[in-house]
């Protein structure tokens, strides 16, 4: 099957591959462009490890085409820090050992950084439910959920 | 261990820093299994088997292989041959058999044939090129089926020793022990409950798919990267599959995305590397979800009766159990293991227990948290709490009042030495959530756990650099943070910063044989060896000062991260600063490391209790679980933070099996729930905050110490849940998982 | 002499005798005394098999020693997760 010719943008950087059109965003991010921080879980759209945002809505990068980003804005988790500085997400997560495996925490942070820029002052209920589609195995989710209202609290107050 | 060094003032040890290797985590930089490539790279596929149980007729790769994308094929014949016996020296076999179908597909995804092709999608197309032919045959995947009389038999022969006669083949490990006279104790009791119990298996669920890059030449040399929980085990069972020597084999772990037990043997490792044999270039496999549910170990399910008398003051006069674990098609079930747990807890006069260990049509069982004793504590303690509820007395009083401590013979035999349960009880007993009230709809359980924690073979090397600072080689990959928990220690002991240290998860090739990260051991026995290889190179430091000051070594001592004379008969020097001894160390006698290998057989064992509230909606038999309270000796915890995470886990991953999470097979033997949608684990709505209470009751085999918390953790929270949900529905749930049907059928039965 | 408490169901390789007194020193001389008063428990222990003394679980190691008059417990070869 031939390829198709895609352009795109990735957390700002202009980008081009060649894909198969069965081949998943997901694929293309990771083994056209190296950028392997999105992972595979699941690829049915079940787990959340491969989030990312498109034009700044939230998906799962395996359920949708890698040709169908043709001009799109795609964020990933490699474009949440700005330079050497943390995203103050990614700051509460280590610190509140939020983590501990880490697979599932390129997702979550996708996630989070997605809620917290539609709703800055979220329930404990409202984010729970907006990561609910974030599998993690190791935390139970309780650090994970305190590390995100931290961080919305602190983002409150320095805004 | 001896007690001579132990250490209960600590400086580091007890502190909650971020871990070393958090900012590659939170950046997406950090490497796991599937995020590794190599020039000229292929790309393996598996084909699985489609039936349950089938004889291999023929299988004809010719398509396949005249594909111009298609590099290689490998099926069983492309392994060594290693021999099958019985027991545990067979189990090479068994693992072979179990990574490439032999003679017979022995369950609805067993591997027949692999490809290695030029892409991933090139792969997964050319599967369809493989014909293999299938004479059908018998299935059964029921742990009771598959020891009746009738049921079709998995393998002749893979019975040991000590199955009685008479019992169905299918039945290939039996375990028996306890003390006492249990019939005199029954007879002893004002009540006894016999009840049985079912719980199904469920699957570790780490969300990383295994993965690994293989490369092998026909030199018998090789390279492999692969998501483990012990590489070092990984090496030696690859070599032995493909009949090359061990140390020709260097195997790196990659960060490793979960395990739970479920990493801690190997599945497509060998198959890339026999692939990248014939090919000549390094392959790269990745499983799909599907094929991580089919085809990896989940846990066994079980079928249970339990039998345990009490009197009206609450003391159990007697128990006895029978316990019949199904692990798949091959043996290893660990029934023995949930028969010596089960009644663990308890100070049991008169205790017997029996363990059945049942092949069946299902992917080869592997370790899961604590292998075999939730399943065990929850036929147990739900029959506790069903006399506590007959008798009317408080659940944890009884537990209390029955509880091990130091002294009691426990019930697989010998006599404890110091274990914390009593503590843990206390603590839930003195716990606010144990006297808040409940709200209508809502019931409260209770569950003690018990596990046996484990040390292994360990090999730790430090290494001093000429600035001060320290790099760490442990061989243990680090699943829950345990590099900070590293870290601490050896800052305990060299007394040089926390961020000073860099720890590594060494590959086979740097570092001596290491044991997998399983069996609570990491904390445990890393930091064992950790501590000792650190003390190891403060030995040489101090031998240092002691040259530079012109007095013997045993006139210094070290304090504080500096030599110090040890009194002041020794002479008066200013204390020396580490990097003041190894500024010059490469002209006063060389590099200074501290190493540690050996064994260390003092891992102790581990009790916790948990507390859980749960509502139970009538109209739809959903569940939701309100409080959860998580109590567990740690011994001593070294990183609190990750001692509460590893709690929490462990209850989470309960809560999962107690109330949704099954393995579902059709009539035909095929499991239908292959991904997450349908094998729904607990998501971030499904869950409350889970509370934690660390107790430390010191571990005397350990210099700080510290106990494992890895598994424990999960013991409880399958009867605890139990408990809370029979209590909130007022009926007496014996089957896991307790899901919304299963529940609405037993308050239909009850009226 | 070091009595060894085996568990139940390996009574029926030491015609019915739950505890077995050998004379040893370690772990090792101990699982070497135990196949040549019964050789018949040479299946478990090659199955493999752990040694608590005194409540202390000795996994696989065979160079322990067994201090005189520990209580010594023969168990299955314990496994993790």
């Amino acid at each position: 099957m031939s390829k198709l010719h895609v352009s795109t943008t990735v957390n700002g950087d202009a980008v081009e591959y060649l894909c198969d059109p069965r081949e998943t965003l997901l694929d293309c991010l990771r083994d056209k462009l190296n950028l392997t921080g999105a992972k595979e879980g699941c690829g049915t759209g079940d787990c959340g490890a491969c989030s990312v945002t498109v034009d700044g809505r939230l998906v799962c990068s395996c359920l949708m085409l890698g040709v169908e980003a043709e001009g799109k804005q795609i964020e990933t988790v490699e474009g949440i820090a700005e330079g050497d500085v943390l995203h103050p997400l990614q700051k509460k997560m280590i610190e509140y050992a939020a983590l501990q495996c880490g697979i599932c925490t390129p997702g979550i942070l996708v996630a989070a950084k997605s809620l917290l820029e539609k709703n800055p002052n979220p329930t404990e209920e409202e984010t729970r439910y907006w990561l609910a589609g974030n599998l993690c195995r190791c935390t139970g989710y309780d650090k994970i959920i305190r590390a995100v209202m931290d961080t919305a609290a602190e983002m409150r107050e320095a805004s | 261990m001896a007690l001579d060094d132990r250490k209960s003032d600590f400086t580091f040890v007890g502190t909650r820093p971020n871990r070393p290797d958090g900012l590659d985590k939170v950046t997406g930089r950090a490497k796991f299994g599937a995020d590794i490539s190599a020039p000229g790279m292929l790309h393996g596929a598996v084909l699985r088997s489609p039936h349950a149980h089938a004889r291999i007729v023929k299988i004809d790769a010719s398509r396949a292989e005249a594909h111009n994308d298609v590099k290689a094929v490998v099926t069983r014949a492309d392994f060594a041959d290693v021999p099958f016996k019985p027991g545990l020296e067979g189990e090479f076999w068994n693992v072979l058999e179990n990574v490439m179908a032999g003679e017979k597909a022995l369950y609805d995804g067993h591997a027949v044939a692999a490809v290695a092709a030029t892409s991933a999608l090139a792969a997964r197309d050319a599967l369809k090129l493989i014909e293999v032919e299938y004479e059908v045959l018998p299935h059964v995947t029921d742990v009771d089926k598959a020891m009746a009389s009738d049921a079709p038999i998995i393998r002749e022969g893979a019975a040991d020793y000590s199955v009685p006669e008479g019992m169905h083949p299918n039945v290939v490990r039996y375990h028996e022990s306890g003390h006492g006279d249990v019939e005199a104790g029954f007879a002893e009791a004002d009540l006894v409950i016999e009840d049985s119990f079912v719980t199904e298996a469920t699957h570790q669920g780490y969300i990383e798919p295994h993965a690994c890059l293989g490369m092998l030449g026909n030199d018998g040399k090789g390279e492999l990267w692969c998501t483990t929980q012990g590489h070092w085990i990984a090496q030696k069972t690859c070599a032995a599959l493909l009949g090359i020597e061990t140390s020709q084999l260097r195997v790196t772990a990659s960060e490793i995305g979960g395990g739970f037990g479920g990493k801690t043997t190997v599945f497509i490792e060998p198959v890339a590397l026999a692939l990248s044999r014939k090919a000549n270039r390094p392959v790269k496999i990745v499983m799909t979800r599907s094929e991580v549910f089919r085809a990896t170990g989940p846990t066994s399910s079980a079928s249970m009766d339990v039998k345990i008398g009490m009197k009206t003051d609450g003391t159990i006069s007697a128990a006895q159990g029978v316990f019949r674990l199904q692990g798949g098609a091959f043996p290893g079930a660990p029934g023995d293991m949930t028969a010596m747990c089960a009644f663990a807890p308890y100070n049991l006069t008169n205790v017997k227990q029996i363990g059945y260990d049942v092949m069946s049509n299902r992917p080869k069982q592997a370790a899961y948290r604590a292998p075999g004793a939730p399943m065990g504590a929850f036929a147990v303690e739900s029959v506790i709490d069903e006399l506590c509820n007959k008798l009317g007395l408080d659940p944890v009083d009884v537990r209390l009042k029955n509880a091990a401590h130091e002294g009691t013979k426990a019930s697989y035999g010998p006599t404890y030495e110091r274990i914390g349960l009593v503590e843990t009880l206390e603590a839930a007993k003195a716990h606010p959530h144990y006297a808040a009230p409940l709200k209508p709809g809502q019931g409260r359980g209770i569950s003690c756990g018990f596990w046996f924690n484990h040390g292994g073979e360990t090999s730790v090397s430090l290494a001093l650099s000429e600035d001060g600072s320290a790099q760490l080689m442990v061989g243990t990959p680090d699943i829950g943070g345990s590099r900070a928990s590293m870290a601490l220690m050896a800052a305990e002991v060299l007394g040089i910063a926390y961020e000073n240290i860099r720890v590594t998860v060494a590959d086979t090739a740097t570092l001596g044989y290491n044991d997998v990260s399983h069996g609570s051991r990491v904390t445990y026995a890393s930091g064992l060896a950790t501590i000792k290889a650190a003390k190891h190179a403060v030995e040489k430091l101090c031998e240092r000062a002691a040259a530079k000051w012109g007095i013997p070594v045993d006139a210094v001592k070290w304090e504080d991260g500096c030599a110090v004379p040890s009194g002041p008969n020794a002479g008066d020097f200013d204390p020396m600063p580490l990097a003041d001894i190894t500024a010059d160390m490469g002209s006063t006698g060389g590099p200074i490391s501290g190493h540690f290998e050996a064994t260390p057989e003092g891992a102790g064992v581990s009790f916790g209790t948990h507390i859980v509230d749960a509502e139970v909606d009538p109209e739809t038999g959903k569940t939701s679980i309100t409080r959860y309270t998580v109590i567990q000796d740690a011994g001593k915890a070294i990183h609190p933070t990750y001692v509460e995470g590893q709690f929490q886990g462990g209850a989470a991953q309960g809560i999962g099996w107690a109330l949704n999470e099954e393995y579902i097979y059709g009539e035909d033997g095929r499991l239908q729930n292959s991904i997450f949608l349908d094998y729904r684990i607990p998501v971030a709505s499904d869950l409350p905050m889970i509370d934690t209470v660390i107790v430390e009751v010191p571990n005397p085999g350990h210099p700080f110490g510290v106990r494992g918390v890895g598994e424990t953790g999960i013991v409880p929270p399958l009867a605890a849940i139990a408990n809370a949900v029979s209590n909130a529905a007022g009926v007496r749930m014996k089957q896991l998982p307790m899901s919304p049907p299963r529940i609405l059928a037993a308050l239909k039965d009850n009226g | 002499m070091v009595e060894v408490h085996l568990w139940s169901s390996l009574r029926s390789l030491t015609g019915g005798q739950q505890v077995v007194e050998v004379e040893a020193k370690t772990t090792g001389e101990l699982l070497r005394a135990l196949v040549q008063a019964h050789p018949q428990l040479q299946a478990p222990i090659d199955a493999g098999v752990s040694i608590a003394i005194d409540g202390r679980v000795i996994a696989t190691g065979l160079t322990e020693p067994i201090p005189e008059g520990s209580e010594v417990y023969l168990m299955q070869r314990l496994r993790g997760g």
